[in-house]
């Protein structure tokens, strides 16, 4: 029992205690994107091949590079890095700025979708 | 790449995602649901919520404040190239009914999935989309050891508008699924059609 504290006396949490780091360090205190809006579901890609570290961006920077060589949308781009979305949308404004990403914005909230897009999704759930 | 990097609206080129969501209370079955008809195991992202409150008692002036972290589990189908449909899962906690409110900002419908033996677990979904007038659909998950009642019944028994649909599913199967999914579809165009034309 003693040693058993004595190897985790510096261990005072576990997983389920989350990153120890205060999240927003990561953007340093940034909580809003330089640019974009990032909304849930907004599609990301990126526009060129991964960078490395050495262009200037942090780690989680080239992590969603790599992710989003195909389109992604932003919450899964925040369930990959396991962060939270109000990070990954910081994150992902850097990397619009710098033109590395494309945004495809969801239709405005006040718009439903035409009526073509309803039928190509009945479509194509009758097809699956 | 000839387009200009920096411009958002070149975005274009990507799909369209469009968002439905999958309500109703604790336990049932709306990750069941999720996972029976996404083409990826569902995810979880998590929202950190500041919420700043200023004690009543409290003279300082100083606020208070609280971080909370609500989870939302989502999946995904893609229809084509042009389209992409997530399915996200509300949170089941009425305490995060501000999430609700994000979640359905754009949304284009909602299922809300029902319990036979637990119907008033879904009032609360029912109230908020019928007051927020977001299409949605009611759909009983059929659990086998729950009594079977007519759609008509059950209905009746949530005080339904009666051009909400309600059907029976089994959650776990991706064919019963698809088919909540194609019912909300039809409805929610059909909702839509006014503002179209």
């Amino acid at each position: 029992m003693a040693s058993a504290d004595d190897r985790n006396e510096d261990v005072w949490h576990d997983e389920d205690a989350g990153p120890v780091v205060r999240p927003y360090a990561m953007t340093r205190g940034r909580t809003q994107p330089a640019r974009g809006e990032f909304d849930l579901i907004s599609l990301v890609v990126a526009t060129r091949s991964v960078p490395s570290v050495a262009a200037g961006l942090q780690p989680e920077h080239v992590t969603i590079m790599r992710l989003c060589q195909r389109p992604l949308s932003v919450a899964e781009v925040a369930a990959h890095l396991n962060l939270p979305l109000g990070i990954v949308r910081v994150l992902l404004g850097d990397l619009l700025d710098k033109g590395y990403i494309l945004a495809r914005e969801p239709q405005p909230a006040s718009h439903m979708p035409p009526e073509r897009i309803f039928k190509a999704v009945i479509n194509g759930l009758r097809s699956l | 790449m000839g387009s200009g990097p920096s411009d958002v609206s070149s975005g274009t080129a990507l799909p369209m995602a469009i968002k439905v969501l999958i309500a109703g209370g604790f336990g049932v079955g709306k990750t069941t649901l999720v996972g029976a008809v996404s083409e990826i195991r569902p995810m979880r992202t998590e929202e950190i919520i500041t919420e700043a409150s200023v004690g009543v008692d409290d003279t300082s002036g100083v606020e208070a404040k609280t971080t909370t972290t609500v989870a939302m589990d989502f999946g995904r189908i893609t229809i084509n190239d042009e389209v992409v449909l997530y399915l996200f899962g509300t949170p089941g906690q009425d305490r995060f009914w501000f999430v609700w409110d994000e979640l359905s900002m754009g949304a284009v419908g909602a299922v809300v999935l029902a319990d036979t033996r637990r119907l008033a677990a879904s009032f609360p979904s029912i109230d908020y989309f019928e007051r927020r007038g977001t299409p949605f659909i009611v759909a009983v998950n059929c659990f086998d050891d729950a009594p079977r009642y007519s759609a008509d019944d059950v209905k009746l028994a949530l005080n339904l508008d009666p051009d909400v649909p309600l059907m029976l599913c089994d959650a776990r199967l991706p064919t019963s699924g698809r088919e909540v999914l194609i019912t909300l579809m039809e409805h929610a165009m059909k909702k839509a059609e006014p503002a179209l034309s």
